[in-house]
């Protein structure tokens, strides 16, 4: 009873956001709606008892990435007048993306319904092997039967970290940055001197 | 707790759901009273430092302060600034509040009284704190104002900055434990220096992350010397600055759950939670709860004594401690502490 209170509440709010997200006006509430579409998918995966892969959806999608939208969309100042004169030119394309979703979305369920795809049991119950936890399993697959596609994803993703830091990385000469050892080392000797003037003269330094 | 109500005459759902409102509460609301009183404390032990004698008026000892200061702010009229974004500007707190109390459901307070004992359960401490940064930065966003919107900046920079570090230093702990369940955790501590000392702090792999897990745990929390999201010499008070009345104290409340949460993560992960510090039959008679309890507020009163004697960082510091130190030296101990396990065959 409570799974089936908890499926409907999960996936009403995921597709109710999901469609505020693109219907909304303001970039930001798009941005705020589409991290509860995010939250609630991981409530709906918690529920096929996927609960690392939910876990990792909100640590890394809405804790990480979804900040980074929305600093960019908060940053940005956004004009819905152009935005909304290029609807009729991007029509086409638009529906073309759908349409490709649509198919694929149709192919994959097929495939998964035909039993052609081990992903799982067609009636939703996880394909966790008994007896082990979900984290287990999927390290046991990730570090044994996938570890090159692994470690060539990770490779991959450093590459595209390097490549973002060199991009925006700029040497700006007339900075002068703080050299924290070199504070800690100085000693009170070699900082401070006590002299005595005579009257007139100033100080050498 | 569920059995007592099946025994009643409940079906198990029913049962489980009873008794789970039962365990919010029972963790809730002493949280907030303990909210309350670990305000008094803050302020107490800050004056101490400083030679004042902090609040004294309200109550024997000053004891009521915070209960005063609460009835205040319920009696102030709430103001939303007519330029700010209603909804969002409503809901930043509630979402700050909540979060904060989300958190405990997998802190175990003894050996069989965790309110939900899950497998991931440092996972899902992980996520909610990651979900924090959305309160503030909502708060600065919707205030429409220039304060509060640099220091959501600067918050959610910061705490994403040390949620990075913390990670892996949560990794350790999980590498030596074997599991992610947070009582697990605490038993996997049990005698594990010499067979006497209970807790992960003791070990050398593992004390240097404990003095990492400490600061960065400042600086998630925005605690002084990391408090620059409400640096008041520069941005005012922060993203709070144009909040009243209760949506203010929901973040005061908030921010010292968070505070309080920060503390108990240490006790459990580096210090044995609700375990005695050493392994010693006798210490077992005292209850698991009163160490737990010890613990945090021993953790808490050095998060006030840091609070009283540092100064502030300035920002590039506080980004060149996240980037440059902490996450390397983490890294780093990342390798050594698996690489230790490994060639000492721990996981066989």
């Amino acid at each position: 009873m409570i799974q089936t209170i908890a499926f409907y509440l999960f996936a009403v709010l995921t597709i109710a956001s999901a469609a505020a997200t693109i219907l909304s006006r303001n970039p930001v509430h798009s941005v705020l709606f589409l991290i509860l579409a995010f939250f609630n998918a991981a409530g709906l995966m918690m529920l096929t008892g996927a609960e690392f892969i939910a876990m990792l959806l909100v640590i890394v999608y809405v804790g990480a990435v979804a900040v980074l939208f929305l600093f960019v969309v908060m940053m940005l100042d956004i004009d819905f007048a152009e935005l909304r004169a290029g609807f009729i030119k991007n029509f086409p394309l638009g529906m073309l993306v759908a349409l490709v979703l649509l198919a694929e979305m149709v192919l994959g369920i097929g495939a998964y319904k035909a039993g052609a795809l081990t992903l799982g049991t067609p009636d939703g119950t996880a394909a966790t092997p008994a007896g082990a936890s979900n984290i287990e399993a999927i390290g046991g697959l990730m570090y044994s039967r996938y570890l090159f596609l692994f470690e060539a994803a990770g490779l991959i993703l450093l590459v595209a970290m390097v490549g973002a830091i060199v991009l925006t990385h700029r040497q700006r000469g007339d900075t002068r940055g703080q050299k924290i050892s070199k504070q800690v080392a100085r000693r009170p000797e070699e900082a401070t001197f006590n002299v005595k003037p005579e009257v007139g003269k100033g100080v050498q330094l | 707790m569920t059995v007592f109500f099946q025994n009643l005459g409940m079906s198990y759902e029913w049962a489980w759901f009873v008794s789970t409102v039962c365990g919010i509460l029972l963790i809730a609301l002493p949280l907030m009273l303990a909210v309350a009183m670990i305000i008094y404390v803050d302020r107490k032990i800050w004056a101490a430092m400083a030679l004042r004698r902090g609040p004294n008026v309200v109550g024997p000892f000053g004891l009521l302060q915070s209960f005063a200061d609460g009835l205040k702010v319920f009696l102030q009229e709430t103001i939303v600034p007519s330029a700010a974004n209603k909804g969002l500007f409503l809901i930043a707190p509630i979402v700050t509040f909540t979060l904060a109390l989300l958190s405990w459901a997998v802190i175990p307070f003894n050996s069989g009284a965790i309110l939900a004992d899950i497998n991931i359960g440092l996972l899902y401490i992980l996520a909610i704190s990651s979900l924090g940064v959305y309160g503030t930065i909502m708060a600065g966003w919707a205030s429409n104002s220039k304060y509060p919107f640099f220091s959501a900046m600067r918050a959610s920079a910061q705490m994403i900055s040390y949620e990075v570090s913390i990670g892996f230093i949560l990794i350790c702990v999980v590498l030596w434990a074997g599991t992610f369940n947070m009582n697990e955790i605490v038993w996997a501590q049990k005698g594990h220096v010499f067979g006497i000392i209970n807790g992960f702090v003791a070990n050398p792999l593992l004390f240097p992350m404990w003095v990492m897990f400490l600061i960065s745990s400042l600086a998630e929390t925005q605690r002084a010397p990391f408090d620059l999201a409400e640096a008041e010499s520069e941005l005012v008070a922060g993203y709070q600055t144009e909040y009243s009345s209760m949506a203010f104290a929901a973040y005061w409340l908030g921010e010292y759950a968070n505070v309080l949460l920060m503390c108990a993560l240490n006790a459990t992960l580096f210090w044995g939670g609700w375990l005695p510090p050493l392994d010693i039959p006798v210490l077992y008679l005292v209850p698991g709860f009163v160490w737990f309890l010890l613990k945090v507020f021993f953790f808490f009163f050095v998060f006030s004594w840091i609070k009283a004697t540092v100064p502030r960082y300035r920002y590039d510091q506080l980004m060149r401690l996240g980037w440059k130190v902490f996450l390397p030296v983490s890294l780093l101990f990342v390798v050594i502490v698996s690489g230790y396990l490994m060639a000492t065959g721990h996981f066989q």
